[in-house]
């Protein structure tokens, strides 16, 4: 029978045949927690009286979210996962590296396998066709200790993305119109699978904001099969030999398809306080912009800062605004670092930030006061993310984020653009 | 679990894992105590100091959406709540609250007012309102999640049975 991408994943890890609803218990090739899902991890593996892994080549623990750390307490956190991934000899990768799952990408997640990580935003491996799912800290602990998990087969929805990408839109405007129209939950536990020319001809680092931002409709993984973009991507990292081709069967059976023609798309934006509160830039009226955030796993990487630079260079923030901009991964830090494009934010007047999760989870560097709006690259703008339940959070892509910026209010960058140079 | 029976206090759809367990608390990550204390505080102010053992949180749709915070659920349970109840849930809160302990009931929750008294008989799969005089029947877990709550989790369920028990 013709299967999805994710039904052929789970079918390779379990050797069978799955159909949707289906529950199966299944090998996990990679499972990683971070500094916050990482201390209850590691209490209730002590818990059920772990002695050692099993198969420790498997699990990973990151430092990202305090990067570095800013209270004592997290700084005995981190020392705890330290210590703990010393001892039991699994990789670790500590403060300064980058957010969890962007370095993944770059550096261990493979086409073709099953990864849970102790984060929701996890299902930004399915970039590389990997069946990368977000669970909690318990779950993780377990699926460290047995190398396994339990999952429910998800139904599939497929978005096929076509038509000619219009100058000043990029594939954060497409996800928050797919997200716009299906709902904050209009893909709760399914897979989204990503497909079409559009998707065919985007490189990797753009095609990983959609499943990225699959947990922002509810889904359980998003999915982009395998291909040369993913050949050359895996190269560009040293890892040209994890490539393994996946896509979905020809016929496969999909709970819903959705066909989305770019062509008329305009720059979109994602209001407070939920994701699907989509508006083109047109539609969205007046609002003075106090913060920009530039980063996270969804756009904080080197093309993405290429965007903002692009619309930033020779020009200067406007008055009241504060540009903030933080790599996903060292990679990247260290790539735009080479190719000047700080020098473009810090000329422009905006600072940046050590690599790793920044202001996003609302704990550090870049916290908003009441009353006051961001305009950011994140994925989330619900109530009290970036550290204030008092102050508003609007999502759009690098390119309007820097607009914004400029401006000091949210704007077209088609526009900004044109008369900006 | 003893109490199984309590008052509704209700919530709107898409009460994030930001309202329950917001990020600005995040040096409580590892205090019971004053996690429970700011259970959903974002959400609805009054909920924590005056939610009782018993009680239940009753939300309409996708509750829980957003972050893999198990806290979340945890507070759940350090409240002593009797279930959760929602018209749907985001899909890594309802593992988690499993995970944890506390049952989390898909049904659909429009005719429950705040404050209605409710009780639940998880086995028979139903849930009474007695303010309104009427029952509600949901359907039961998937095989694994009914066995890890009846296990009292899946620390316990591990220790229990070695593995999943799917």
């Amino acid at each position: 029978m013709a299967q999805t991408l994710a039904e052929k994943i789970i079918a390779s890890h379990v050797g069978k045949e799955v159909r949707p609803g289906e529950l199966v218990l299944t090998e996990v090739d990679l499972i990683y927690a971070h500094d916050l899902s990482g201390p209850l991890a590691i209490s209730q593996l002590e818990a059920i009286g772990f002695k050692g892994f099993k198969r420790p080549e498997r699990i990973v623990f990151f430092l990202d979210h305090a990067s570095p750390v800013s209270t004592r307490q997290a700084a005995n956190d981190h020392k705890r996962i330290r210590e703990f991934a010393g001892e039991h000899e699994v990789r670790f990768y500590d403060v300064g590296n980058g957010v969890s799952h962007q370095v993944a990408v770059e550096e261990l997640v493979k086409p073709g396998q099953i990864v849970v990580g102790g984060d929701s935003h996890t299902c930004h491996g399915g970039a590389l066709a990997a069946f990368a799912t977000g669970m909690g800290s318990t779950d993780v602990a377990m699926t460290m200790y047995l190398g396994r998990t339990w999952l429910r087969v998800p139904p599939s929805q497929r978005f096929f993305l076509h038509g000619t990408t219009p100058a000043g839109v990029y594939p954060k405007d497409m996800m928050l119109h797919i997200i716009g129209k299906i709902s904050v939950s209009g893909a709760t536990y399914k897979a989204m699978e990503f497909v079409g020319p559009v998707i065919d001809q985007m490189p990797m680092y753009h095609r990983m904001v959609f499943p990225n931002m699959a947990v922002e409709a509810g889904a359980k993984v998003g999915l982009v099969p395998s291909d040369e973009q993913t050949k050359l991507y895996l190269a560009e990292h040293g890892r040209a030999g994890d490539y393994t081709p996946w896509a979905a069967d020809p016929g496969a059976q999909y709970q819903e398809e959705y066909d989305i023609d770019v062509s008329r798309l305009e720059p979109q934006i994602a209001c407070p306080h939920n994701v699907d509160n989509v508006k083109p830039v047109s539609e969205v009226g007046y609002v003075q912009v106090h913060q920009v955030y530039l980063g996270t796993c969804t756009n904080g990487r080197l093309e993405d800062f290429r965007e903002a630079a692009a619309v930033l260079k020779g020009h200067k923030v406007a008055r009241g605004v504060r540009l903030v901009a933080t790599p996903a991964s060292r990679d990247v830090y260290m790539k735009a670092a080479r190719e000047g494009i700080w020098d473009i934010i810090l000329e422009a007047g905006g600072l940046v930030n050590s690599p790793g999760c920044g202001a996003c989870p609302g704990v550090q560097t870049g916290i908003l006061a009441d009353d006051e709006n961001c305009l950011s690259t994140l994925n989330r703008n619900f109530k009290g993310r970036m550290g204030n339940p008092k102050a508003n959070i609007y999502l759009a892509s690098p390119a309007t984020c820097a607009a914004g910026a400029l401006a000091g209010e949210i704007v077209d960058v088609r526009k900004q653009v044109k008369h900006g140079r | 679990m003893a109490a199984k029976r309590g008052r509704a206090w209700t919530f709107p759809a898409n009460v994030s894992t930001d309202l329950i367990f917001p990020g600005r608390y995040v040096e409580f990550l590892s205090d019971n105590a004053k996690l429970r204390s700011i259970t959903l505080c974002d959400a609805r102010e009054e909920f924590a100091p005056n939610v009782k053992p018993g009680d239940f949180v009753v939300a309409d749709d996708n509750f829980g959406m957003g972050s893999s915070r198990e806290q979340a659920a945890l507070m759940m349970k350090l409240c002593g709540l009797s279930a959760v109840v929602a018209k749907s849930f985001a899909r890594i809160f309802f593992r988690n609250c499993i995970n944890v302990g506390v049952p989390a009931i898909e049904l659909d929750t429009s005719d429950i007012q705040d404050g209605d008294e409710l009780e639940v008989q998880l086995e028979a799969g139903r849930l009474i309102n007695h303010t309104r005089g009427r029952t509600y029947e949901f359907p039961p877990l998937p095989s694994v999640m009914t066995r890890i709550l009846e296990d009292g989790g899946l620390v316990a369920h591990i220790k229990k049975h070695g593995d999943f028990v799917v």
